[in-house]
């Protein structure tokens, strides 16, 4: 399925978002995530859903002011 | 010391660690700062580059408390997630609030700040909003659970200093007991020098020191004004008049009478 990640469209054929995550490449990061604009705390990714179109945020540590 | 929610700070200097020259540069402005408390983000990663991770890491190695920071947001609900979000990645119950209303100054949206203040003290975020000098406004978010308050001193990386004198002074008259910090639009050491002269608790810097020539020396500079503006707060500095005021002793003074 086709999934937009960060803005860009990716392909995944995991549909839990744990194994997504790993697929895409995040597998040991700290990394957050949204989906569909609603927070999925960590422990909520195995059994997160995703599907076809929908919109998944991964966000990491970054410099602030 | 600095009581912010449960923590005592020595540092009044809050550091921001965004628009270094480099990594290296950033760890040494904040070791120069002596900050015991810099603001951190949360941006989109590419599994490629990693280079949030690489950031965390650098941060980490510098043992200072982290203030995760909502900047971007424009609604209640995305700085609500992203408050959310920041949970749980930086281990901390603190996040620098920031809903921003207008895009030319980065002014607060302070009706949406109210809003998403409510909502995250009431789960338990330690919050320190980013807001103007407004009276009420900084009553509302006293109301809404906020201990702390951050008025702005000029529209973010302005440069400016204390824009709003009269404004700053009622604010900290007003809510004498309520740790304030400025946040945003300081340019050089003296502004800051200014902010704690005048009573504020501490203050935030990030684009002063950051694009500075040199950001270390910057950092430094900024650090004994905090001390220096601090002791002179502490000392009770004169008030202004506007006649003069002989230093000299009158009496005694040759050739008078």
């Amino acid at each position: 399925m086709k999934i937009l990640v960060n803005g860009a469209w990716r392909e995944t054929r995991c549909a839990e978002l744990a194994r997504a995550l790993e697929e895409l490449g995040y597998g040991t990061s700290v990394v957050s995530t949204a989906v569909n604009g609603e927070f999925i705390a960590a422990r909520e990714r195995a059994r997160t859903l995703l599907s076809d179109g929908d919109r998944l945020e991964v966000l990491a540590p970054m410099q602030g002011g | 010391m600095l009581q912010l929610y449960d923590a005592q700070l020595a540092s009044r200097l809050m550091l921001g660690t965004a628009r270094y020259p480099s990594p290296a540069v950033l760890a040494d402005a904040v070791r120069a700062a002596r900050a015991e408390v810099v603001t951190v983000s949360l941006r989109r990663e590419s599994a490629g580059e990693r280079a949030g991770q690489a950031f965390w890491s650098l941060i980490r190695e510098l043992g200072v408390r982290v203030l995760p920071n909502t900047a971007g947001c424009h609604s209640v609900k995305e700085a609500v997630t992203t408050a959310h979000m920041a949970r749980e990645v930086f281990g901390t119950a603190w996040i620098k609030l920031e809903v921003i209303g207008e895009d030319d100054t980065l002014q607060p949206d302070v009706f949406g700040l109210v809003d998403a203040a409510r909502t995250l003290c009431a789960e338990g975020y330690e919050v320190f909003p980013y807001t103007t000098e407004d009276l009420v406004v900084a009553e509302r978010l006293l109301a809404a659970g906020c201990r702390v308050l951050m008025p702005w001193g000029a529209p973010i990386g302005s440069g400016r200093g204390l824009n709003n004198l009269f404004g700053l002074k009622a604010l900290r008259a007003h809510f004498a007991e309520v740790p304030l910090i400025i946040d945003a639009g300081l340019g050089v050491p003296s502004h800051a020098a200014q902010a704690l002269e005048l009573g504020f608790d501490a203050v935030l810097v990030n684009t002063a020191v950051a694009q500075a020539r040199d950001p270390v020396q910057m950092a430094r500079a900024f650090a004994q004004a905090i001390e220096a503006g601090l002791a002179a707060h502490e000392a009770g500095p004169i008030e202004p008049r506007d006649l003069a005021a002989p230093s000299s002793p009158l009496i005694g003074t040759a050739f008078r009478g």
